[in-house]
């Protein structure tokens, strides 16, 4: 069997975000990460493969000089076994399809027939390259996975739905399965695997390489207008003893704010 | 224009508030833009009452579609766009609207807007505004490709007012494609409402100190107003809540009329999960903590004094 991921290289969840003062831009300050929902995605492939045996391979989209040092850390440390970075200059721009599209060539190119991807990354909030993918492909997806077993060529996957409702679902090889919160525990990377990581194999491609062209992964959606979200009114601080905060806490939420 | 389609959700024929909601906003853009309003219904419920809401025409694919897969959702609903050949398309950021509704517009080879929170008609074109890293950013989004495509976060606008008459019902074939099979389903064990849905949360922090105190203190204070329980992460990672009960950026993103926060610093990522919630109540022993930022009432004393008296003043009411 031979297992895919998707990752993205996003801001870390302690970033600060500021829009330019035209609003055409924003700049973040924090550290970059693996997005947290694609460590599950990793952890979930690393163990389907420690299971049943294969190959584990990584795909991304981006620049190898800005993303190949998480991979290797994130991702490559915790036993997968190769990374296809995606980089083109075309793809600077691209959108939510067009990275679908070439991740989804990538993944045709390597002969894989299970690939795991992070609910969603946080940064665009998309959640839209997963569900594209599959459609490019024309596999069967499953989002928001909370356990999953293959055997043979089937599947079964437990999926968490709106309301608190679960669903298991079964079907057939090929799949792409999102992973979410609870799905598996990833593990840390130990040092030994840390160094073993640095001589796994990447490799860079290209949409020529690809066989896409420019216009295939041409941007279809513009973002702009980049603001801070509206500000909260100040509040107050209660003072006073414990019984007394938290009597007039009571009498404001009844009273004042009127939500009890 | 040759309109704009609501891809229109129900459980099990009863359609959701979800459906109303987003062709009364279409009749509003629809409005400004000259052109009409229509929507589209997969599986059996009764899609002439949409018309009620101000649809002029339901494309409706008949059958037992209670049994969901993505494939055949999308494979249906692109049945119903090569139909309707709408301009825009509204659907709602539910989870067939995050699942499937992706895959339809691959299939249409085009562009989507996320869980967009504003929508307005400028130019001709509809243009949507929408959270981005968990609403710690803001931006406009517009489609130059057509359909343009945009899911709605629930609740973002208000229902239509309820008028009369039936809409005219077009019925759409569409070959079944599903490639999974639903093999049973969960219903929630909890009575509480869902943190995604729920009025009223208490969430609890790292300082709860143990899973027992989390248990002893904050379960009591969220059953005496009625409220579902969250967390911070750090109390989730610390093993004192489930994960299906953290709060934030990596969580879940809650929109409650009452949010009390007992315990939490209230990290950037926590805050992205709960800002908008109507009124926020800090409880935290540290005056420095940066939840009392973006609190309505803050009280600064030690949770395990403050919750148990909040929870007998609770039970008092």
């Amino acid at each position: 069997m031979k297992i895919g991921i998707c990752a993205k290289v996003t801001a870390d969840t302690d970033a600060r975000l500021s829009p330019s003062a035209d609003g055409g831009s924003f700049e973040f300050s924090g550290k970059s990460v693996v997005g947290p929902y694609d460590m599950f995605a990793v952890e979930e492939a690393v163990q389907t493969k420690e299971k049943h045996g294969g190959d584990t391979v990584v795909f991304t989209v981006g620049a190898e000089s800005d993303v190949l040092s998480q991979l290797r850390g994130s991702v490559l440390a915790l036993g997968v076994d190769k990374a296809v970075i995606v980089e083109d200059p075309a793809l600077a721009n691209a959108d939510a399809l067009g990275v679908a599209r070439a991740l989804a060539k990538a993944i045709e190119a390597e002969g894989v027939d299970l690939v795991f991807c992070g609910k969603q990354a946080i940064d665009d909030d998309n959640v839209q390259v997963p569900a594209m993918i599959a459609g490019l492909l024309g596999w069967a997806q499953v989002s928001r996975v909370t356990a999953f077993a293959v055997d043979g060529t089937s599947f079964t996957a437990t999926r968490a739905m709106d309301g608190g409702i679960k669903q298991v679902v079964s079907g057939n090889l090929p799949v792409l399965i999102t992973a979410e919160r609870g799905l598996n525990t990833p593990r840390y990377a130990k040092l030994p695997a840390i160094m073993k990581a640095k001589k796994k194999p990447t490799e860079r491609r290209d949409l020529a390489a690809l066989g896409l062209s420019a216009e295939a992964v041409a941007p279809k959606v513009s973002t702009s207008a980049y603001g801070s979200p509206p500000e909260r009114p100040s509040g107050k601080i209660i003072e006073g003893d414990t019984d007394t905060v938290v009597a007039e806490l009571v009498r404001l939420l009844r009273e004042e704010a009127k939500v009890l | 224009m040759s309109g704009i389609l609501v891809l229109a959700e129900h459980d099990g024929g009863a359609f959701k508030k979800s459906a109303t909601e987003l062709i009364g906003k279409a009749s509003e853009l629809a409005a400004a833009l000259g052109t009409q309003v229509s929507a589209a219904v997969v599986g059996d419920a009764p899609a002439a009452s949409l018309g009620a809401a101000g649809a002029g025409k339901v494309y409706q694919v008949q059958g037992d579609h209670s049994s969901y897969d993505a494939a055949a959702m999308a494979s249906a609903w692109k049945a119903i766009v090569d139909a309707a050949s709408p301009d825009v398309i509204l659907a709602s950021a539910s989870y067939v609207g995050k699942d499937a509704l992706p895959r339809l517009v691959a299939l249409l080879n085009t562009g989507m807007g996320s869980e967009v929170t504003e929508l307005r008609a400028e130019g001709g074109a509809v243009i949507g505004r929408r959270p981005l890293y968990a609403g710690k950013l803001y931006a406009d989004v517009q489609i130059s490709s057509s359909p343009a495509v945009f899911s709605v976060r629930p609740n973002s606008f208000p229902q239509p007012g309820a008028g009369s008459g039936e809409a005219e019902v077009v019925t759409v074939s569409a070959g079944a494609q599903a490639l999974t099979t639903v093999v049973e389903t969960l219903q929630p064990t909890s009575t509480t409402a869902d943190l995604t849905e729920a009025e009223r949360i208490v969430s609890g922090g790292r300082a709860l100190k143990s899973a027992e105190n989390f248990d002893n203190v904050i379960r009591p204070l969220a059953a005496a107003v009625g409220a579902t329980v969250g967390a911070s992460r750090a109390a989730v990672d610390a093993g004192y809540a489930s994960h299906s009960e953290q709060v934030g950026q990596t969580g879940k993103t809650v929109n409650p009329t009452l949010y009390i926060a007992a315990g939490i610093s209230g990290a950037i990522q926590h805050l992205a999960g709960m800002r908008t919630s109507k009124v926020i109540v800090a409880i935290n022993k540290d005056p420095e903590a940066p939840i009392f930022e973006h609190a309505t009432y803050g009280i600064v004393d030690d949770l395990f004094e403050v919750c148990p008296r909040l929870t007998k003043a609770f039970e008092e009411l």
